[in-house]
């Protein structure tokens, strides 16, 4: 299973790329494995003011709709729209390509609450 | 595979041959008028009966196989209520006839309204919602107007992640929006928790009872108690109804609105997406909220009641499936107080049997007992990257329709299986065995098998991802 060391993670299986005051967020390898393949993807609104652990997207698989949480307080200021077209990428590349939306997060102090790679590891 | 009638279709076999003896003299515009021919596929007529009844003969149904499909209760539907429900009496009326013309059909359904509510507890039903999720729309309507009536701010459901998925979705569709809570590993709720989350804009708990996970509520008096004393109202999605009647009534229990789905319980056929009915049940306070038209009896008439100004209005056209709440009428007299409570606790007794016999083999994360349904989750079983799925497929092989598979979404892996009433010990039995074969031998010894099956049905395994990426939905 692939964790990168790089990233931070939710115990709802979402992870985060801080880069400035925004933030990458996508869900992980296990996450994918376990949706199995992902047939449509719903994003929120670029704009859009959302809670930490609201839910951000759904993700259906040929399995079941998932709602995807977000890890951080803020504003969708951009989503991935390939995975709109082609939710495949995000079993392909769940941590590259197939992100889902970067926010602008509100408040750091919500950093604290996420778990490094080897803590996500434990966890799963 | 059984070929496409346009497939089977060749040109020059004259298979129809449609003289009318009347001239249609209707003045259609030239422009209007078709110039092509229709385009119906021509086939001769022995093809065309070995068409349908090779088609037939393919259907999985309950009058071919067993169908324990978890959470749909897929149980045997007395055909003597079929064959009452296609008599001309009720076939041939009209929605808009007056009422005085249809008084046996008002007759009916008021009299089943009022069984609903003597084996509900509560005090007032409507039928006219198409099936249990508007059922539970109508409901979330209905509390909604009933806070603005009172003049208060409430927006918040709580709905358990051990409740029907159609909850949330209903509360959403009316406005609502939703908290979450989690429930504990048998699927049930700790007060402690629900205390954290009872703000004062909640306007109503949704709970499925018995749960998703087949297990019956046990904190309900204190989960009435602080919903009650929050000035929040409790909603109980009665769609499995069928595990406690005659057993335990919702209204006695505090539950103030509540939908039951006619086609599970009352053994209606259902399967195929419909036909269904989902009506609605309430305490008094709700009433002046119900959809109109109310049927209501004025003296020994009948009366269809338009009037109500406090009615959330009119959800459906005309008034819900006529011949589903026939049926359900025919099959509640049929049985008699009796026989209902006996359905509920065969219906458990079949399904208790099935888990004692799977549960010190398969994991059954809610614990060895359950109400009419249950869930197994066999993930630590599992070798060679099998998954659920696959076991669900290869019981197709062995003439099983494949239970409920990956709900409820709480269990891993989950496999959820429900039995019904109208099964015999020995169909229990072979199923038990097969597909405790499948799960404890097939999956070390021939999980190719597994991951090629069904390989004794019409089709094989078909591809579900292109399916849904890149639907095919026209035959070209």
């Amino acid at each position: 299973m692939n964790i990168p060391q790089d990233l931070k993670y939710t115990k709802t299986h979402e992870w985060v790329k801080i880069d400035g005051s925004n933030a990458k967020v996508g869900i992980t390898d296990f996450a994918q494995h376990e949706i199995t393949d992902i047939v449509h993807v719903e994003l929120p609104e670029i704009g859009r003011q959302i809670k930490k652990e609201q839910p951000a997207a759904v993700i259906e698989s040929v399995k079941s709709a998932f709602d995807i949480y977000t890890p951080l307080s803020g504003k969708i200021v951009e989503i991935n729209n390939a995975v709109l077209e082609s939710p495949e990428i995000v079993n392909q590349s769940p941590y590259e390509n197939g992100y889902l939306f970067s926010i602008e997060f509100a408040d750091i102090k919500e950093l604290n609450d996420l778990l490094d790679a080897d803590n996500y590891k434990k966890l799963i | 595979m059984e070929k496409l009638l346009n497939e089977l279709s060749s040109s020059g076999v004259p298979s129809y041959n449609v003289k009318s003896d009347v001239e249609i003299d209707v003045q259609i515009p030239r422009n209007l008028k078709r110039n092509s021919a229709l385009g119906l596929p021509v086939a001769a007529e022995n093809d065309l009966l070995r068409h349908f009844t090779n088609l037939s003969r393919k259907n999985y149904a309950l009058s071919t196989v067993f169908y324990p499909l978890g959470s749909c209760t897929m149980k045997y539907n007395p055909l003597i209520n079929e064959r009452i429900a296609k008599n001309e009496a009720f076939n041939f009326i009209h929605p808009y006839q007056p009422p005085e013309s249809i008084q046996g059909i008002l007759e009916i359904m008021y009299g089943l309204e009022r069984d609903l509510c003597e084996l509900s507890g509560m005090d007032c039903f409507s039928l006219q919602q198409a099936a249990g999720a508007q059922g539970e729309f109508a409901g979330l309507l209905i509390i909604a107007k009933y806070f603005k009536s009172i003049r208060q701010t409430r927006t918040k459901i709580i709905v358990p992640d051990s409740a029907h998925g159609t909850n949330p979705a209903s509360a959403a569709f009316a406005g609502f929006e939703i908290v979450p809570l989690k429930s504990e590993s048998n699927g049930s709720i700790s007060p402690e928790k629900l205390k954290r989350i009872l703000t004062p804009g909640v306007a109503a708990i949704m709970l499925t009872i018995p749960n998703t996970l087949g297990t019956f509520e046990k904190n309900i008096p204190e989960i009435s108690k602080l919903a009650h004393e929050n000035g929040s109202l409790l909603y109980y999605d009665g769609a499995n109804l069928n595990a406690v009647m005659g057993i335990v009534r919702p209204g006695d229990m505090g539950f103030d609105v509540m939908h039951i789905n006619l086609h599970k319980t009352f053994s209606t056929p259902h399967g195929g997406g419909g036909p269904g009915s989902g009506p609605i049940g309430v305490k008094a306070f709700l009433e002046p909220f119900l959809p109109v038209p109310r049927i209501e009896k004025k003296k020994s008439k009948f009366v269809l009641n338009y009037k109500k100004s406090e009615s959330i209005g009119k959800l459906k056209a005309f008034f819900g499936n006529f011949p589903v709440i026939l049926k359900a009428y025919i099959y509640i007299k049929a049985l008699g107080a009796k026989g209902l409570k006996n359905v509920s606790e065969h219906a458990v007794l079949n399904a208790n049997y099935m888990l004692a016999r799977f549960k010190d083999k398969i994991n059954v994360p809610a614990g060895g007992r359950c109400m009419h349904e249950f869930v197994l989750s066999p993930k630590s079983l599992f070798k060679n990257d099998v998954r659920t799925l696959d076991v669900a497929k290869r019981l197709l092989d062995y003439g099983y329709y494949a239970p409920t598979v990956y709900f409820p979404l709480i269990v891993e892996e989950a496999v959820m299986i429900e039995p019904t009433e109208t099964e015999s010990k020995e169909t229990l039995d072979a199923f038990v065995d097969i597909l405790t074969k499948i799960i404890l031998e097939e999956t070390g010894l021939e999980p190719q098998k597994l991951k090629e099956a069904p390989v004794n049905t019409s089709v094989r395994r078909l591809n579900e991802v292109e399916a849904a990426r890149k639907p095919i939905l026209r035959w070209k």
